[in-house]
């Protein structure tokens, strides 16, 4: 029995099951070839279930998993190599990413607080949706500031990243978007890193102005949403 | 490998120096991303031995999301009275994003 509990609680447990289920629902995704099947999608209910199942508490899968956050931490920094490899197709567009990005990121901001605003929600709600469309780290913080609460964003953020990178490349291919750096901005300005997950899949155009929308898209809304609730208050 | 995790971590590190001094608003890891850029533009860092680490990293950057997702279930009671709003209000949203932008970026790009 004591063996059986070290190794319920050992940290390998948490990282095999995150592995093999992360495997497995990218084998089940390439096989199906279903947006609807998103691997995070996919990997996340399974992982659930299962801790639901064995009794696991959260904070137990929390610190076992704790390599995966430092992974994601170093694959950010990582993005800034492949905008290095990229940067010389996307230089003479500089201006119209910077414009899109902003446009995008008042239309983001706008969408969220009008429509929560008429359903009479919270103001502490809405401080917490309002920036969902932005990197985890960025949003949580930009919560904070105004007044919202950061597990309340955190779970828009994943629910909005994985929407986003499903129903994209549809909405792009509707849209009859062809630009390589449009369908990039599009992906990450709307759905952070689990877009540009998906945008690097598209290619590696449109996976480095992706990872670049992250930044901008994230700076932008950061400047605006204190902005947009001073013009409202 | 090694060198390349070396120099991501540092750079993190970097990040997060910048991003503490400025008021935190802009993480450590999309500073030190930046950061990694321009010391690639200046030569200060070699490309060459970082590229396989860099690839790998971020081709597989879906899979460091599972956690953060499997987080959901610790604060989903938070918005029940809310959840199909704050749903249907995320997906329009997102969807009126996509759209934006990318029609923007194409617009200009035709315009040239």
């Amino acid at each position: 029995m004591e063996i059986i509990n070290s190794l319920y609680n050992s940290p390998f447990l948490i990282i095999s099951l995150t592995l093999g289920v992360y495997l497995a629902s990218t084998w089940l995704y390439k096989k199906i070839k279903l947006g609807l099947l998103h691997p995070v999608l996919v990997s996340v209910t399974i992982i659930i279930l299962f801790l639901k199942l064995t009794d696991i508490p959260y904070n137990t899968y929390k610190k076992g998993s704790y390599i995966f956050d430092i992974l994601l931490d170093l694959s950010v920094v990582a993005l800034g190599f492949i905008l290095f490899e990229q940067i010389n197709s996307i230089k003479k567009y500089l201006i119209s990413i910077f414009t899109s990005v902003f446009v995008g990121s008042i239309i983001g901001i706008i969408s969220v607080i009008g429509l929560l605003k008429i359903m009479d929600v919270p103001e502490i709600i809405i401080s917490s949706i309002t920036p969902k469309s932005v990197t985890n780290p960025i949003a949580i913080r930009i919560s904070e500031i105004t007044g919202g609460l950061p597990p309340i964003t955190a779970i828009v953020v994943i629910f909005t990243g994985i929407f986003g990178s499903i129903i994209g490349p549809y909405l792009l291919k509707y849209l009859k978007i062809k630009s390589k750096i449009a369908k990039g901005l599009a992906m990450g300005s709307s759905a952070h890193g689990i877009g540009t997950a998906r945008a690097i899949e598209m290619g590696a155009v449109e996976g480095a102005i992706s990872g670049l929308a992250i930044g901008i898209m994230g700076f932008f809304t950061a400047t605006l949403i204190p902005f947009f609730q001073w013009l409202l208050s | 490998m090694i060198y390349g995790l070396f120099i991501l971590s540092v750079f993190y590190l970097i990040g997060t120096f910048i991003s503490k001094i400025t008021g935190e608003i802009i993480p450590g890891s999309v500073i030190g991303m930046l950061v990694l850029f321009l010391a690639l533009q200046l030569k200060i860092i070699n490309a060459d031995k970082l590229r396989k680490t860099a690839n790998s990293l971020t081709k597989n950057m879906a899979l460091f999301f599972v956690p953060v997702g499997v987080g959901i279930m610790a604060s989903i009671h938070l918005i029940t009275d809310y959840l199909s709003i704050i749903i249907l209000t995320c997906i329009i949203s997102t969807l009126l994003i996509i759209t934006t932008v990318a029609l923007i970026q194409q617009l200009f790009e035709k315009w040239k």
